[in-house]
């Protein structure tokens, strides 16, 4: 075997499928701002990714914060700034914890979802069908979740910010004897809209790629059960590994020094 | 309808290969109007790809595809969407939509498509129910809730419900018992009838392709190597055709089966 033929062969490979998504992403793009727009089907989707979503997200979120404050709290007190809890977990959670883990958390349920959806219309040609009836598959299929994930993953992450607040909240006055009114006040002190902002900015980013990476394997799938089950690994393993990478992308954009 | 000397569909010198295996050779067919053709071969040996080609679903590499004297293999999208309008289609799995009711898949190209409202739509959908047989009880139901002979008869109320001009029907009897098959030819032959419509057909069923068509085609590794009215297929001395319709091991097509 020739290893540098193998290694072309990867390499081809690789732009290939950059190249395909490419593809997908333009055109599913271009058809989520022409009409004909399917309003039933985009209000199922924001229902499907932003209300069902909510325990999952609300869960982390809330979790997430109590163990942030534990962990910051053994941290500092070790050169006595315990005072810097409150501000470790708003900013912890407004900036990275509550979009990217509510990001991974949507790409498990709500990726892997789509992709197995959509694979199954594919390889049991509902797709084609969809087209023999003169609507397009990615207007009807496509758009609705792309619109629904980036307007529904900033109103998740929201939630999640004052969630995970809450939860930094409880675990600070409850058991560790944070007086409430000085700890609400350091959260608020140090908070600015920056904060916030740069996490629903990610959030929306996210919401797309999770969509994208959906639909894309779903689409592409082919080979029956085998195939739609590849589909749906591969739509979460590339919707969360790409949600990290943006993560470092977007905060290198907004915070970088 | 009495049929013109234009042909509804007309396909010439069509090539499509997927890498180095070449499906399609140079397929040429002529569909003509208000007739109904058959196209019979073999598993894999290019039926559904040529049909997909005429659909606009996948993309020929050399040839043309007329419809009404237009071209279909260079149209943009919205011109194709606007020829698809005059097409209804039965899949070989009939290919309903899961998350939508029986007659919501029935509706769908005349909500969708047309832009019909929902209550008008769906007395239409109720109609075409009727016409193969379906009562308005199965409207309500699911597609997973429907027997595979059930399916069919959606399927074939589907691609009916906005009276189209053309209808293609995958391998309408595959998967049904006889009687089952035999309802379904029926129920084509009598609808087809009512609307008038040209329709082209693949199938290995012969008993189907006797009962359906006007016209039979046998493609051969990717070629249409007989073409003639059904009258005629028995007499049609290609010994190709003479071991298809027969069932046949022996004779000039050989299958690629390897002792286990």
């Amino acid at each position: 075997m020739n290893p540098l033929a193998s290694i072309g062969r990867t390499t081809m490979a690789f732009f290939a499928t950059i190249g395909r998504i490419s593809q997908f992403t333009g055109r599913a793009v271009f058809h989520c701002f022409v009409p004909p727009f399917y309003g039933r089907l985009l209000g199922r989707q924001l229902i499907e990714i932003g209300y069902y979503s909510l325990p999952v997200v609300g869960l982390t979120a809330i979790f997430t914060g109590m163990v942030l404050a534990l962990q910051s709290y053994t941290g500092f007190a070790r050169f006595n700034a315990e005072g810097a809890v409150a501000s470790v977990v708003v900013l912890s959670i407004t900036r990275e914890l509550a979009p990217v883990l509510a990001g991974l958390m949507v790409s498990g349920r709500i990726g892997a979802a789509m992709a197995a959806e959509i694979g199954t219309m594919s390889v049991t040609e509902q797709i084609d069908a969809l087209t023999t009836l003169s609507t397009n598959p990615f207007k009807y299929l496509v758009a609705p979740r792309l619109i629904a994930g980036v307007l529904m993953l900033p109103l998740l992450v929201l939630v999640a910010d004052i969630i995970g607040v809450f939860g930094g909240y409880l675990v600070s006055v409850y058991k560790l004897g944070f007086n409430p009114t000085v700890y609400l006040e350091r959260t608020w002190d140090i908070l600015e809209p920056l904060d916030v902002v740069s996490g629903l900015v990610k959030a929306a980013v996210f919401g797309f790629l999770i969509s994208l990476m959906g639909c894309y394997h779903g689409y592409h799938s082919r080979g029956g059960a085998q195939g739609v089950g590849a589909a749906t690994t591969n739509a979460v393993v590339s919707a969360s590994v790409l949600i990290l990478a943006f993560n470092y992308m977007i905060t290198e954009l907004f915070f970088a020094i | 309808m009495m049929a013109n000397n234009t042909p509804k569909i007309a396909i010439k010198d069509l090539h499509k290969r997927f890498g180095d295996k070449i499906v399609l050779d140079g397929v040429n067919l002529d569909v003509p109007e208000g007739q109904s053709v058959v196209i019979i071969g073999g598993s894999g040996t290019g039926k559904s790809v040529l049909l997909k080609n005429i659909l606009g679903l996948l993309s020929p590499e050399k040839g043309s595809i007329q419809i009404d004297n237009q071209n279909v293999v260079a149209i943009n999208l919205s011109e194709r969407e606007r020829v698809l309008q005059k097409v209804g289609m039965l899949f070989q799995n009939a290919a309903l939509f899961d998350s939508l009711t029986v007659w919501e898949n029935v509706a769908f190209g005349l909500i969708e498509g047309r832009g019909m409202k929902r209550k008008e739509a769906r007395e239409i959908a109720i109609a075409k129910l009727a016409d193969v047989g379906l009562g308005a009880d199965i409207g309500i139901r699911s597609p997973a809730e429907l027997s595979g002979g059930m399916r069919k008869r959606v399927g074939l109320a589907r691609a009916i419900a906005t009276d189209p001009e053309i209808i293609f029907f995958d391998e309408p009897t595959t998967g049904l018992d006889p009687i089952m098959g035999d309802v379904i030819n029926d129920l084509i032959v009598d609808r087809v009838k009512h609307l008038g419509a040209t329709t082209l057909t693949i199938t290995h069923d012969m008993a189907s392709a006797r009962r359906i068509a006007d016209k039979i085609a046998m493609i051969y590794k990717g070629k249409i190597i007989w073409a003639g009215p059904v009258s005629e297929i028995d007499a049609s001395g290609n010994d190709f055709v003479d071991q298809f319709i027969h069932g046949r091991a022996d004779g000039p097509i050989q299958m690629d089966v390897r002792a286990g």
